[in-house]
């Protein structure tokens, strides 16, 4: 089907920038606080606008520049890049008002600076998920790594300077590296970096080992994603303030990550064509002893957010390996655990920041008996560690079910496996926080026995995001729709 | 008047330098406006210029109304159609945004100093309309000296370094002096499409082989193309912010261009590709100017003189994008002087503002500047983008086309000397943000993140030098989303059809 032109996708990308100069210009914080919400609900607004036209099918385009004939920048709003831009559209209304709560609550600095490095991430994200051909998403892959580098390195002190530096030489350097030379390369041999349904590699006489090469380079260079050995920033970069870490590094910057090697897979390989040189298996494993190995040292760290982060990785590998199965239930999968991921992951995160926000404590062998204090927070975090783990009632179990189908329908029950390992060791690093934060005696806690949770700030967007994950369970409308959609259109039928 | 284009951009502004010069004597206050109305009037007629063979592919002036081989010639077509536009353009907004240094720089010689700096642009454009390949030596002359003049004008170590730059480019323009003597005495004719003609007959001969060397020698001396480059990081370190602005951007971009123009519209295409099997061995010293230039910038601590390093790495991506010899590298080579011109002009801009309002001219003197200048730190953060080449900016597109050229030749030493030269420039980037934004300002202690980054009071730029800067920075990105337009409305054109 022929795309619409459309200016919706342009406009929507363009709105987190507008809102940029009166956020540097207003000089009361309620006001500029108030621009990042207009700004953010009139992006989702946006994004929902063209959700009914994509339902039925449509493509919008809208074409910013040519720069030759057969490249140009160009935005296309298709099923999965809508699925991607409703989550994070959504997210980011919850995550304005919950940094209002936490940067007011610790009094932080710079906060003019803060929100309009957030819009720009905004712009970035939305731009990768809208991006028409490979060329414009590098484009917008690229702006997201620095527009974030003043988020991550927000506290400015020598601990953000080394972790800043980490997460540049990682994110920018792979992709100077290895993203820059592979495109080129494939523009020279194929002509053309439009994503297809299939795909545009086939067919040009690459030659085999050349293409694994550049299968490697397109999954390295996108560093965003997580996958080890080019993981170790996400831990990093947790330096920033939890609002940040919450939205860019559970939701927009690692989604952008996977999202950019769902398009690889699917829109410049081609499943068919990946299958048939069998390069997807190697992924697969990759993805597999990143699972592994990220929740095993998830387990042994003591730092709740760095728990989370390498909780991260290892859930960011589940779409990976769920889009290298290439089977109609794993795409599936991996394109629902983009959303589900993302509303239980921040639900994890804005906990942790409120439970910091509220005590300052952020090692999880102080947290004993928090529950007693702050118990709708711990309950939030119930819901948010059901999620990730993939337990009833919370989204998560829906994307990891199509996942354990997905394993499957191709006959790989070594993935199922470690599926089931992962589960487990999530349990186990997730579980014992919430039961300790419940269940102690009372020489053990550490806390008051007297309810004391964070400001509404905070708290409201937690409930919002632990509703929202355990709706999700009951109604994964529209994502689930929307990715089935997107694999239709991928693998037909 | 639209058919006498080409010659209103050097005339203008030839009278102009002597009512400038005049002006000095009379009143100071005159020297800026009338040299402003000229450049601005040469800028204007550059771009009808570029209107104009954008329609008709060429235009032939005749200088007061000789003919070819007698008179001279200034032919304008795609390539210096567009290098012309980016001369002029560059010499006009470093006008304007130096206003302030020039009186404070040179408030007694300030009619000199105009002339000088309008006769120096006067002298680069001149030599990139014109098609006369003597005319052509005539100009760089006019250009050296007043250039030399433009750099020692101020302090004691500016003397010294400019003298150096004076004798070494004086070494240059005479070996290309010296190549077109031996192309005259070979065809006897100094005018660039008639030595052309004359080509594919001669192409055997020693003395146009002897001439090609030893003009390409010459060029590669004045572009400070490596190992050649040693003069310009001392000349181009101490020179004065109005000056720097002029000559760093320009002179080696217009050396660029002539080489380019030599080697396409004198010794043809044919002959600079194939007859003489250099081009192997140019791309090979391109490479390794591309790496030594980056690490040396690597190995400074003065900013001015790691600007000047990149310079010397960027007159590799060029010259071996050029020597690449295929459409694309061409492409990405023509673009970049565009492109180029105006990076570097932004860095220096940069500098010229840290220059005033900072003591030292090391990266370790930038504490704190973003809170202290943010818009000019801001500007400058693009500017630096664009060098690493980070779309959208203009130099992400170059880049883009040299690496393809690169690919396409097969040649990918070349393309991993770019991609290791943009992870340097990365690294030497991300070292002064890192200074400017995590160290405090000036010499308070003991800062932690609640209190230590408060209280410093935001003091900018004077509006008349961050106006002028953020037109150049913001076309950094015009130009880099418009690139294509560049490439298939123009460049394609400045490239003889046979090179595909």
């Amino acid at each position: 089907m022929e795309p619409l032109f459309s200016i919706g996708p342009i406009l929507a990308v363009l709105t987190p920038v507008a809102a940029v100069p009166v956020l540097i210009s207003s000089k009361n914080e309620n006001v500029r606080e108030g621009w990042t919400f207009l700004a953010a609900g009139a992006l989702f607004l946006m994004v929902v606008s063209m959700l009914p036209s994509i339902l039925e099918g449509a493509r919008l385009e809208f074409v910013i520049a040519t720069l030759t004939p057969s490249l140009a920048i160009k935005l296309t709003v298709d099923a999965l890049g809508m699925l991607f831009a409703l989550v994070a559209s959504f997210l980011w209304i919850v995550t304005s008002a919950y940094s209002i709560g936490y940067m007011r609550t610790l009094k932080e600095h710079s906060q003019t600076r803060y929100y309009s490095f957030f819009a720009l991430s905004l712009f970035a994200t939305i731009g990768v998920a809208f991006s028409g051909n490979f060329f414009t998403m590098y484009l917008f892959y690229e702006l997201l790594s620095l527009a974030t580098y003043p988020l991550v390195t927000h506290h400015q002190d020598k601990e953000a300077r080394s972790s800043g530096r980490k997460y540049l030489f990682y994110i920018l350097g792979s992709s100077i590296a290895f993203l820059i030379p592979a495109m080129l390369i494939t523009y020279a041999y194929t002509g053309t970096l439009d994503f297809g349904s299939q795909g545009f590699m086939a067919g040009h006489g690459i030659p085999p080992k050349l293409l694994l090469l550049l299968l490697g380079m397109f999954i390295f260079g996108f560093a965003k994603c997580g996958i080890m050995p080019f993981h170790s920033w996400l831990p990093a970069a947790m330096v920033a303030p939890t609002p940040v870490s919450a939205l860019l590094h559970a939701v927009a910057v690692v989604k952008v990550g996977v999202f950019c090697v769902i398009r690889v897979i699917t829109g410049v390989f081609g499943t068919d064509f990946l299958s048939s040189l069998q390069y997807n298996s190697y992924l697969a494993y990759l993805a597999a002893f990143t699972i592994l190995a990220a929740s095993l040292i998830a387990l042994s760290q003591d730092n709740l957010k760095r728990r989370l982060a390498f909780s991260t990785i290892g859930q960011l590998s589940y779409i990976i390996l769920g889009a290298a199965l290439l089977t109609r239930y794993s795409l599936t999968a991996s394109m629902l655990h983009i959303a589900m991921h993302a509303f239980g992951k921040i639900t994890l995160f804005f906990c942790a920041g409120a439970i910091f926000a509220a005590s300052g404590i952020k090692n999880i062998s102080r947290m004993v008996g928090i529950g007693k204090r702050m118990p709708w927070t711990m309950g939030a975090f119930l819901v948010g560690s059901l999620s990730v783990i993939g337990l009833p009632p919370a989204g998560g179990l829906i994307s990891k079910w199509f996942l354990v189908l997905g394993t499957l329908e191709s006959d790989q029950i070594f993935f199922l496996f470690v599926l089931l390992a992962s589960s487990l060791l999530n349990a186990a690093y997730f579980l014992p926080i919430v039961y300790r934060a419940f269940f102690c005696s009372e020489e053990e806690s550490q806390f008051e026995n007297k309810v004391d949770e964070v400001p509404a700030w905070c708290l409201g967007p937690i409930m919002v995001t632990a509703t929202a994950s355990l709706i999700l369970f009951f109604y994964p409308q529209p994502f689930l729709r929307l990715a089935r959609q997107a694999v239709q259109t991928i693998l037909g039928g | 008047m639209s058919q006498h284009y080409p010659a209103l951009i050097i005339v203008v502004p030839l009278l102009a330098a002597l009512a400038a010069a005049a002006a000095g004597w009379i009143n100071k206050r005159y020297c800026f406006p009338i040299a402003v109305a000229s450049l601005a009037a040469s800028f204007v007629s550059s771009v009808f210029l570029l209107g104009r063979v954008i329609r008709v592919k060429e235009v032939i002036y005749e200088m007061a109304g000789w003919t070819a081989p007698i008179g001279i010639v200034y032919r304008v077509d795609a390539l210096n159609g567009l290098v012309i536009v980016v001369v002029t353009a560059v010499a006009l907004v470093n006008l304007i945004y130096s206003k302030s240094a020039i009186e404070e720089d040179f408030p007694d010689k300030m009619g000199t100093y105009y002339a000088l700096y309008i006769l120096f642009a006067t002298g680069l454009a001149g030599m990139v309309v014109t098609g006369d390949a003597f005319n052509l030596y005539v100009l760089m002359e006019i250009a050296s000296l007043t250039g030399y003049s433009l750099m020692g004008l101020r302090r004691d170590r500016a003397t010294v370094s400019a003298l150096n730059y004076l004798i070494v480019g004086t070494i240059g323009a005479t070996f290309y002096l010296l190549g077109v003597g031996y192309i005259y005495i070979a065809t006897g004719t100094l005018n660039m499409a008639e030595i052309a003609s004359f080509m594919s007959q001669m192409s055997d001969s020693g003395s146009i082989r002897m001439a090609f060397v030893i003009c390409l020698a010459g060029l590669f001396i004045k572009m400070a193309f490596f190992p050649l480059h040693g003069w310009l990081p001392n000349a181009y370190t101490y020179t004065p912010t109005a000056s720097i602005g002029l000559i760093a951007p320009l002179t080696t971009k217009v050396t660029v261009y002539i080489m380019i123009r030599m080697a396409l519209s004198v010794f043809t295409p044919e002959f600079s590709f194939k007859t003489i099997e250099l081009s192997g061995a140019i791309v090979w010293l391109a490479i390794i100017g591309i790496v030594a230039g980056s690490c040396m910038a690597l190995a400074q601590k003065n900013f001015k003189k790691m600007f000047t390093y990149i310079i010397v790495a960027e007159v590799g991506y060029m010259v071996g994008g050029f020597w690449l010899g295929n459409r694309a590298g061409i492409s990405g080579s023509v673009l970049h002087i565009a492109n180029d011109a105006l990076m570097t002009l932004a860095l220096f801009m940069a500098a010229g503002i840290f220059a005033r309002k900072i003591k030292g001219e090391e990266i370790s003197d930038m504490q704190g500047l973003f809170r202290k200048m943010p818009w000019t730190m801001a500007a400058f953060v693009l500017g630096g983008l664009s060098i690493i080449g980070v779309p959208p900016t203009c130099g992400f597109f170059s880049k883009w086309y040299l690496i393809s050229g690169g690919i396409e030749a097969g040649n990918y030493y070349f393309v991993g000397a770019l991609l290791f030269s943009s992870l340097i420039n990365a690294v030497l980037f991300f070292r002064i943000f890192e200074v400017a934004y995590f160290e405090p300002f000036s010499e308070s202690h003991g800062h932690d993140h609640s209190h230590g980054h408060e209280a410093v009071a935001v003091e900018e730029a004077p509006l008349g030098m961050l106006i002028p800067f953020y037109v150049v920075a913001i076309s950094l990105v015009i130009l880099g989303i418009f690139s294509g337009d560049l490439i298939t409305k123009i460049i394609y054109f400045a490239i003889p059809a046979g090179i595909v």
